[in-house]
């Protein structure tokens, strides 16, 4: 059947099973394929896609354990995160690193080893991951740790499924007291603004910036960042004492059909630009104030498949990082490119970054990160080549999550350790690898 | 009726069917008892539910293909339910279940043998007390027998009949009795097939009608609303006309 991942580009023709039990295991891989665990479909590009066997980890979503001392929760890889968030919030639990949808798979977690708005405080996903069991090419389940298999265990977080596939993970939440978020949104009117805004808010544990993609000139970099911090139950005004710790709400909005992409154009994507920039000028006067974690972490969940606003054609996703020292040029040149092209992006977000981890292949390095959408079209490939050019020529990378066109050298210079990764799959796998995507074809992984 | 169902029971609690309707339950009862014929399964769904719900998790051993079909699973219920969902089901092979009598003979044990002594056996016993609510997953295929699927869908009608009796008896005695007719729904049942989209229902749908049709004590229900029409027209179609139909 015909899948993608979320950008809907590229879309391909793939075998799909679906995994319910781990027994099942060795008698998909003795079809001699080679095969892809997928989750949610909730990276971009060609990550989770496999034209002879795509793997659905969705069945796969038992929970194990929760120890309630330590918070220590064992759970099957395919276990939505807002599942974990629907049980464990109730009970003052959070996963210590959560990605801007709560839609994805933990196993999916993993493999990209997810950052969010506190990764400068609190690193990746994988930093709270005490272990995992991954099904290798034989069949065979291995526990990997930093103590156990920890080669293994290090290519894996971040390693987009292609060691192997990821059966359960254990990994730690951290207490709450409340369900809400202490919110800060600060205007900055350039690059420079923005980004001394984010060096003075290293002690807030979220930040996250949009960024105005239209604005030129003197007011390259303008925006809004947001900073937030979980709020404690004596902080929280009466109103919402009643239930601190209340779950998401259910229910969504809807994208009934696609929206022609001739809607997104220079003069809608302005408008909506300048109107986020005048919202974000009156929530900065309005000053702090509780946000429930779901509208701070998770706003566009609230939309049923938001990616059909980009259009039939589907979207791409460009997010790097460039090393702190050349993130202040390096990111101008990037918005320069951007504005230049006039095609714009609804959604630009900066983020502070801290030390990258301990992940073989995982994105996140110091410096500062660029994520744009833009919808695919005939001029959108030239001017993303172009993006990995100025990328690469700051030392900077792509993020493979989001990734569906980028070229083998450019991911190849980008990660440094990639060779290590290699020779680790290879070890797990044979001289031909079993666990492929089409990201990995592309790239020649 | 809102309030909460004090126990509970899944017999074939490990089908993908089984754990929607487990979970959905999970939400407003005291006590699930979980019944299957994999232990070790068994055990993974019941640790599931502890750790992400309070509600109170037992589970039993149960095969209808067992010697007493299952029955002796009465015996160790404790306490007896007040709910019990059924969703024991086989589809087998039609190919394989025409040449093979053994083959054949397992789909109708599995489908109406074995699922209607036990809810016939739970049915005395809830009479006995005075209440109770039984659910039968039973199939739109037991409405007509087609060329493609007749062993299952004869099971399945045999499993319909039944459970429609046994409401009959039971209407006066404080015992309902729901048959649920699936339609097609995406399971490792149907794994590999090609489905219409607006007829396949997932299983966390057929949980959502399930727990709605106990709570509001239907006798027959389909989950998507479809079916109803669909199979209207196709128990009208003249034998005559039927038989020529072959490809159904």
């Amino acid at each position: 059947m015909m899948l993608s991942g979320w950008g809907r580009y590229p879309a391909v023709d793939c075998q799909l099973e679906r995994l319910r039990r781990h027994e099942d295991l060795p008698g998909l891989l003795h079809r001699g394929t080679t095969l892809i665990a997928r989750g949610n479909g909730r990276s971009y590009g060609d990550a989770a896609l496999n034209p002879e066997l795509t793997l659905s980890m969705l069945a796969m979503n038992r929970m194990r354990a929760f120890d309630a001392g330590t918070g220590l929760l064992d759970c099957e890889a395919g276990v939505p995160l807002a599942d974990i968030l629907n049980t464990f919030v109730p009970r003052g639990w959070f996963p210590p690193v959560v990605p801007g949808t709560s839609l994805v798979t933990v196993g999916g977690m993993v493999a990209a080893d997810v950052h969010g708005k506190n990764h400068h405080r609190d690193g990746t996903f994988g930093a709270y991951v005490e272990s995992l069991t991954l099904a290798g090419a034989d069949g065979t389940t291995r526990t990997c740790s930093r103590t156990e298999n920890a080669d293994l265990f290090r290519a894996t977080l971040g390693g987009m499924g292609l060691t192997g596939v990821i059966l359960s993970v254990r990994f730690r939440l951290r207490p709450i007291e409340t369900a809400f978020v202490m919110a800060e949104a600060l205007v900055a009117s350039d690059l420079d603004e923005m980004m001394a805004l984010f060096e003075a808010s290293r002690d807030w544990r979220y930040s996250v910036a949009w960024i105005d993609c239209l604005a030129r000139g003197a007011r390259l970099g303008r925006g809004v960042m947001t900073r937030g911090a979980f709020m404690e139950r004596a902080t929280l005004p009466p109103r919402l004492t009643s239930d601190p710790l209340r779950p998401a709400p259910a229910g969504k909005l809807q994208v009934p059909a696609d929206v022609p992409s001739a809607l997104l154009n220079r003069v809608s994507i302005g408008i909506f630009n300048a109107l986020c920039y005048r919202r974000g000028r009156r929530r900065a006067r309005a000053g702090a104030r509780p946000v429930h974690f779901d509208r701070f972490f998770f706003p566009l969940d609230r939309i049923e498949a938001w990616n059909r606003l980009y259009g039939r054609r589907g979207l791409v996703q460009y997010q790097c990082v460039l090393p702190k020292g050349e993130s202040a040029v390096g990111i101008a040149a990037l918005l320069e490119r951007v504005a230049a092209s006039g095609q714009g992006s609804f959604l630009g977000v900066l983020k502070l970054f801290g030390p990258a981890g301990e992940g073989l292949m995982s994105f996140p390095m110091e410096g500062y990160s660029l994520a744009l959408d833009f919808p695919v079209r005939s001029g959108t490939r030239a001017l993303l080549d172009g993006l990995d050019e100025i990328t690469h020529r700051h030392g900077g990378r792509v993020y493979l999550a989001k990734d569906a066109r980028c070229a083998p050298e450019r991911v190849r210079e980008g990660y440094p350790r990639l060779d290590a990764f290699e020779a680790v799959r290879a070890e797990a796998s044979g001289a031909r690898p079993r666990f492929a995507s089409e990201l990995s074809r592309r790239l020649a992984l | 009726m809102n309030e909460r169902i004090e126990t509970a029971l899944v017999i074939g609690a490990t089908s993908d069917i089984g754990r929607a309707i487990a979970h959905t339950l999970a939400e407003d009862s005291r006590t699930l008892q979980l019944a299957a014929r994999d232990a070790a399964r068994l055990q993974r769904e019941m640790q599931d539910h502890r750790v992400r719900t309070e509600v109170a998790v037992t589970a039993y051993r149960c095969d209808v293909l067992d010697e007493d079909g299952g029955v002796s699973l009465l015996d160790a219920l404790d306490p007896l339910p007040d709910v019990a969902v059924c969703v024991v089901g086989l589809l087998g092979d039609q190919t394989e279940s025409r040449r093979d009598g053994t083959a054949a003979e397992q789909v109708m044990r599995t489908n109406y043998v074995g699922p209607a002594l036990l809810m016939g056996a739970l049915a005395e016993r809830f009479e006995q007390r005075g209440s109770g609510v039984l659910v039968g997953v039973s199939s739109v295929a037991g409405e007509r027998g087609r060329t493609s699927n007749y062993v299952y869908g004869s099971a399945k009608a045999g499993f319909t009949a039944f459970l429609s009796g046994l409401r009959g008896r039971m209407a006066t005695s404080g015992v309902h009795v729901v048959t649920v007719k699936p339609g097609f729904v995406y399971t490792r049942m149907t794994d590999g097939m090609d489905l219409p989209g607006r007829l396949t229902a997932t299983p966390e749908e057929v949980a959502t009608a399930v727990v709605a049709a106990i709570r509001r004590r239907r006798d027959v229900i389909y989950v998507r609303r479809l079916w109803r029409p669909i199979m209207f027209v196709l128990r009208a179609v003249p034998e005559r006309l039927f038989k020529r139909m072959s490809r159904l």
